[in-house]
């Protein structure tokens, strides 16, 4: 997928300076659009950490945010595709339905929590807690993940060309992980999985969305869940 | 939630403008806590002299000839006055008498913070009423650190505002909460410590303070307050040439920093940076859970 922006579409973009009017206006127009209507596209300036930038999206939109965000950048996306030139606080993305969400920098903690879907592309690292809850958002993180990243990750990847911190997938549903560089470790219920056919035809399709071409499949290990936690065990009832 | 700014200068030009570039950080950090505010400035030490910054509930009553009271002590003491708080400067060897009489005779002032170099204002109200009631803008420092509070452990007072010093020019700011202080407080008081408050922060800075006596650097401390403490918490940590950051493990309270060949910085939040000079290029970064950051003047030169 090309994520670039195309001349025409720059033609008419409506830019929104963030150091001069308040972000209500912003995500009020991005709110407005009407289905079918094209003038879609978006540039926001001056975005200095600002928090909520473009939540709330559920038309085919794009918005290009030159510079970081705070909190919750693109939360509810529907449909969008929002680029942050920059970094991104806690919570990006964050209950993604459908849409591309991409961070050119790195992204604090809890990004793409409980996302329901689309794919969030992140270029530098993402901190803890990465996917926390995901339940069918595609992620992709260029750098390293921290610790507790898809904690009870329910469906759903998570593709880590870096590393992972502590704990990963702990308590973990049915979401699939795939690191390529070291597990600092596996949290509780989560192993070591077989790497089969439809797992790399499944990793070469979002490698290739997220416009990573030096990377091959099968340089990643494939992680998931036990199972053990899903029913109550009798055995475990001391632990209550 | 609390917000927490922190400024460690590299570049002496600089220097003049601490205390504005900190303001403007944590006026912008009011949004995560209206309830008070509190800054610690570093200024440049001079030889053989002390600064003891004390606050009064009743400022008129309290620093009412409070010149005049202490110069049978030390004939060079100098008073400044600032709204609720004031500086009081006397040669190094008098500090502690100037301490006892004041204890003595005037039992309403407290001590904010003392040391070589340290100056602490902290008030209830917003940051931007804070910084300038105490004129923080107009002064200088080579570092300094800065809190604005949301209340959870303990009342909304003056005393209860950060940053929190327990010892001889160090100070702490926290955004947290702290779950085994009680605990700690104890263990503390047994070793010698005194508290003025039922906060956990400040058993947390009282806690460095500790362990510093034993001969820890700064570092070293903050380490050992990994395993030694229970709870939430983003620190920074200031002493008389030295500035710390550290996490606990689960990191769930934010933390941006950003370094140039100017300056360190550090914010609850990305926004407190933005008006830094050369930001756009610095390096940014959130400091790693449960590991020990800190820098220090002295070993730098």
């Amino acid at each position: 997928m090309d994520l670039s922006v195309k001349r025409e579409s720059l033609d008419t973009m409506r830019v929104f300076d963030l150091a001069k009017m308040p972000l209500r206006d912003l995500n009020s127009a991005l709110h407005a659009i009407a289905p079918g209507a094209n003038d879609t596209n978006f540039e926001v300036v001056n975005p200095r950490g600002s928090h909520a930038v473009a939540v709330g999206i559920d038309q085919p939109v794009t918005v290009e945010v030159r510079g970081s965000v705070g909190y919750y950048c693109a939360g509810m996306n529907d449909g969008g595709a929002v680029t942050v030139h920059g970094s991104a606080g806690p919570g990006v993305a964050e209950n993604m339905m459908s849409g591309t969400v991409v961070i050119e920098g790195d992204a604090s903690q809890y990004a793409g929590a409980t996302g329901r879907g689309g794919l969030l592309v992140i270029k530098g690292n993402a901190a803890s807690r990465c996917g926390i809850s995901m339940k069918g958002i595609d992620i992709v993180v260029q750098g390293n993940i921290g610790h507790m990243s898809a904690f009870m990750g329910q469906s759903g990847h998570l593709v880590v060309l870096g590393n992972a911190g502590d704990a990963l997938g702990d308590s973990l549903y049915e979401a699939k992980l795939f690191v390529r560089g070291e597990v600092k470790s596996l949290g509780a219920d989560c192993i070591e999985k077989e790497l089969r056919p439809e797992h790399i035809e499944k990793l070469a399709e979002l490698l290739e969305k997220a416009g990573i071409t030096d990377v091959k499949p099968q340089e990643f290990k494939r992680y998931g869940s036990a199972r053990t936690l899903y029913n109550f065990n009798i055995d475990n009832a001391d632990a209550y | 939630m609390c917000g927490i700014v922190g400024l460690f200068l590299k570049d002496k030009s600089l220097e003049p403008q601490l205390g504005a570039m900190l303001s403007d950080m944590l006026v912008i950090m009011t949004d995560r806590g209206p309830d008070s505010a509190g800054i610690a400035i570093y200024g440049s030490p001079s030889k053989g002299r002390a600064k003891i910054t004390v606050q009064s509930a009743d400022p008129k009553q309290d620093f009412a000839g409070l010149d005049a009271l202490l110069k049978p002590v030390d004939s060079s003491v100098s008073v400044e006055l600032k709204s609720t708080h004031a500086v009081i400067e006397t040669n190094a060897d008098k500090a502690s008498a100037v301490r006892d009489l004041l204890s003595q005779e005037r039992p309403g002032i407290r001590v904010m913070g003392s040391g070589d170099s340290v100056e602490i204002y902290k008030e209830v109200g917003l940051p931007k009423d804070v910084v300038s009631r105490f004129g923080i803008r107009a002064m200088g420092g080579t570092h300094g650190i800065g809190h604005t509070r949301m209340a959870t452990e303990s009342a909304v007072t003056t005393l209860g505002a950060h940053p929190f010093s327990t010892g001889a020019d160090q100070c702490l700011v926290h955004n947290g909460s702290l779950s085994n202080h009680n605990n700690l407080r104890r263990e503390l008081v047994r070793e010698g410590m005194t508290f003025e408050t039922q906060n956990d922060s400040e058993v947390a800075a009282a806690y460095l303070t500790a362990e510093m006596a034993k001969g820890k650097d700064l570092g070293q401390a903050l380490t050992s307050a990994l395993d030694d403490l229970d709870g939430f918490f983003t620190f920074v940590v200031g002493t008389k040439s030295g500035f710390g950051v550290v996490r606990d493990p689960i990191a769930c309270k934010p933390a941006v920093m950003a370094e140039t060949d100017q300056y360190i910085a550090f914010g609850s939040e990305y926004r407190a940076l933005v008006n830094l000079p050369g930001i756009e290029d610095a390096r940014v970064w959130e400091p790693e859970p449960a590991t020990v950051y800190f820098w220090d003047h002295e070993k730098a030169a």
